[in-house]
């Protein structure tokens, strides 16, 4: 009999006869590697690429799995099952990542396949999660939702999972490569820092194609991407992808691991010369096999169709009284809620980031939780955010009371979205074997100094980003206020910039302010730049704003003088 | 180093490496770098009976895109050999980019070569060994019945 409970309708992508093949072969062919691994038949240098493309790092204490979520689309029955296997083969909770993916702290090795195995129950995988090969493409976490959306870039970054998955030339590359997609103008996927970037727009001719951008990214050296192709029409997107990916195979840097990436490739010959490479090589393919049928383009397209949503009506007394009564929840629908493309509609984040928790993690319970939430309220979908929230995508204005207090008893209600403390972290040392220095509780302490709610809201929107090492996972670079752990003779030091940006059209890299911080300072300095702010803020001015009307002076003066 | 295909026929010929192939164009059986440009061969692949391509080590990727190459675009149909940090594990990569015969010392090599296209039943894209894709396989599937 059926488990109904578990039955959604679904409205993204759901695996074939032919996917779920795929994913189960690949677990059993791990299975055998992991076997032979630990009957000594592999050694780890051998073993490493093989474990790492299906997920699995070697970190400070133990292996960590880091799980796809593609485009960060999620039903309630897969994150059940994400919950039931964190408790599983891990401590019951998990670390939702930038990259819309999940990651397990403390896994075994040889519970490595069985994990995997159960993943692939509910058509998921930890396949390209990490190694040289093309990684989870991720998108905008409104898609499909969202007001200002020309096309769900789901669509899309389904069709470049399945190229990319498995792919024989390049499971090889010089690097790591990530690719983000976004439907809209305002770009929530930050396609200008990926090594491939696409951006879907109309041009006057009212057709949809692709702006492709390359060669962006951060790490050690941020740099912002460049358009090779204005407008890319949408059936020849893998052949332009093939030629792009075989221009940097070949090229692309080997001899040192830091100027491996696609980005380093792009500055040194030039982007001209870029375009030019890549330009030939796809004119010798995109007439192959290759180019999208409409057919194949259009099924793929059903599978994102929007949910038949019932008309709810826009305006509800309850939602208008609550709102005079009640601060916190007023503050919640300023901050945590967005117009969807439908007037009784909205869209919820749930903040995995209530006062002085670790951003981004989640319990098995809280997991569930959600999972319930998503089955009453928001058509059984869930969304991971690369600002490590999760997203409720079609929540009906009559119930988001509901909503907002089921939200609250699992903690995850904190109207602090865009906000001081929606700070995104690496792991940092806490976990990770490459970091210089601590993440988790630099944040907890930032977020806990300024828990106030009504303070938050008065400071407006700013985005703190915390990375514990100059790979940048925690994505400092484009923070209006970014934090750098660095390590100098064994003591973790702390680097400001400011300045930094996603936004499209105001993509920016943020610049140092000064001498790095003990970790003890950083509360101190990041209150003393709140305050220069403050002060110096004009009407409707965010922080960022004010910082680049009046540059980095002010707030370095008085932070050096805080410190 | 011990040799495989899965036909068990492999040509003796000696490959030259590229620069000394140059001055012998006529010779059929030349070994690549990984750094050298698989274009140059275009008039002559209808004669080459052996290219060798390199992984330095194996983690090294370049030269699937070589074997592309060849395969694909300059459509040549003799031995194509990989040879250096050759393992059991990229043999699936191998296949599908055109490679027919290995050079590799791992205990093992040759029943895993055997076993290796029994290895995933389903590919997504289109690359030299012709398999049909998940995607084209979907289209016929709709084309034979097509209210799915």
């Amino acid at each position: 009999m059926p488990d109904t409970h578990f039955y959604q309708p679904k409205h993204f992508y759901q695996y074939d006869d032919y996917d779920r093949a795929l994913v189960g072969e690949r677990v059993e062919q791990f299975r055998d590697q992991v076997r032979r691994r630990i009957a000594g038949e592999l050694t780890e240098e051998q073993f490493k690429p093989l474990r790492l493309t299906n997920g699995l790092y070697l970190q400070l204490h133990a292996y960590m799995l880091r799980i796809a979520i593609p485009y960060g689309t999620l039903s309630s029955r897969q994150l059940r099952k994400l919950a039931d296997i964190s408790r599983k083969y891990d401590r019951g909770y998990g670390h939702f990542t930038t990259r819309q993916n999940l990651q397990l702290n403390w896994i075994k090795l040889q519970d490595a396949p069985d994990a995997l195995a159960a993943l692939a129950d509910v058509d998921m995988h930890a396949i390209q999660t990490s190694g040289n090969c093309i990684r989870n493409v991720t998108a905008d976490h409104y898609a499909g939702a969202a007001v200002d959306e020309i096309e769900d870039p789901r669509i899309w970054c389904e069709i470049v999972r399945q190229w990319s998955t498995l792919h024989p030339e390049f499971s090889f590359l010089p690097r790591k490569f990530k690719i983000a997609i976004t439907g809209s103008p305002n770009d929530r996927a930050a396609v200008r820092v990926h090594d491939i970037g696409l951006r879907l727009w109309a041009n006057e001719a009212g057709e949809v194609g692709f702006e492709v951008i390359v060669g962006g990214g951060l790490g050690r050296t941020p740099m912002i991407g460049k358009t090779l192709r204005e407008f890319l029409p949408r059936d020849e997107l893998l052949a332009y992808l093939e030629a792009t990916l075989r221009v940097y195979n070949r090229y692309g840097r080997r001899d040192n691991l830091y100027k491996a990436r696609i980005k380093i490739l792009v500055h040194e010959i030039g982007a001209e010369k870029m375009r030019e490479e890549v330009e030939a090589e796809y004119a010798a393919i995109k007439d192959g096999a290759l180019k999208l049928p409409a057919e194949t383009i259009e099924a793929i397209a059903r599978q994102f169709a929007p949910p038949p949503l019932p008309h709810r009506p826009a305006v509800v007394a309850e939602v208008e009284g609550l709102k005079l009564e009640d601060r916190d929840f007023a503050l919640w629908l300023k901050s945590n809620v967005a117009p969807h493309r439908m007037a009784g509609y909205r869209i919820v984040t749930a903040s995995l980031k209530p006062a002085g928790a670790p951003p981004g993690d989640a319990s098995a319970v809280q997991m569930e939780g959600v999972a319930d939430i998503a089955d009453a309220y928001s058509q059984g979908e869930i969304r991971v955010s690369h600002e490590q929230n999760l997203v409720l995508p079609h929540v009906a204005v009559e119930d988001l009371p509901a909503v907002w207090r089921a939200l609250g008893r699992l903690g995850f209600a904190e109207a602090n979205v865009g906000k001081i403390t929606d700070i995104i972290a690496c792991p940092g040392l806490d976990y990770c074997a490459l970091a210089n220095a601590r993440s988790i509780p630099v944040a907890q302490r930032i977020s806990n100094h300024f828990a106030e709610l009504a303070r938050q809201h008065d400071i407006g929107d700013l985005k703190i980003k915390i990375s514990g090492c100059i790979n940048a996972c925690g994505h400092h670079h484009v923070g209006h206020i970014g934090i750098l752990g660095v390590d100098k003779n064994g003591v973790e030091l702390y680097q400001l910039s400011l300045g930094g940006d996603v936004d499209f059209g105001k993509t920016a890299i943020g610049a140092i302010l000064g001498p790095a911080v003990t970790a003890d300072k950083v509360v101190e300095a990041v209150d003393a730049l709140v305050h220069t702010y403050l002060d110096a803020r004009s009407d409707g001015e965010r922080f960022v704003d004010t910082y680049r009307r009046i540059g980095a002076q002010p707030f370095k003066e008085r932070v050096y003088a805080a410190v | 180093m011990p040799l495989f295909s899965e036909t068990g026929s492999t040509t003796i010929l000696e490959p030259l490496p590229f620069a000394d192939w140059q001055q012998r164009p006529a010779w059929p059986a030349v070994s690549l770098a990984n750094t050298d440009p698989v274009e140059d061969l275009a008039p002559h692949v209808g004669r080459l009976r052996l290219i060798v391509l390199s992984f330095p080590k194996f983690s090294d990727g370049r030269a699937y895109s070589q074997a592309r190459l060849l395969r694909g675009r300059l459509g040549y149909t003799g031995e194509l050999r990989a040879t250096g940090g050759v393992l059991q594990d990229q043999l699936p990569f191998m296949l599908r980019c055109g490679f027919d015969s290995f050079e590799s010392d791992q205990k093992g090599f040759g029943e895993a070569l055997a076993k290796t296209r029994t290895l995933f039943s389903v590919v997504y894209q289109p690359a030299e060994d012709d398999r049909a894709t998940a995607s084209l396989l979907r289209l016929s599937r709709r084309n034979v019945h097509p209210a799915v």
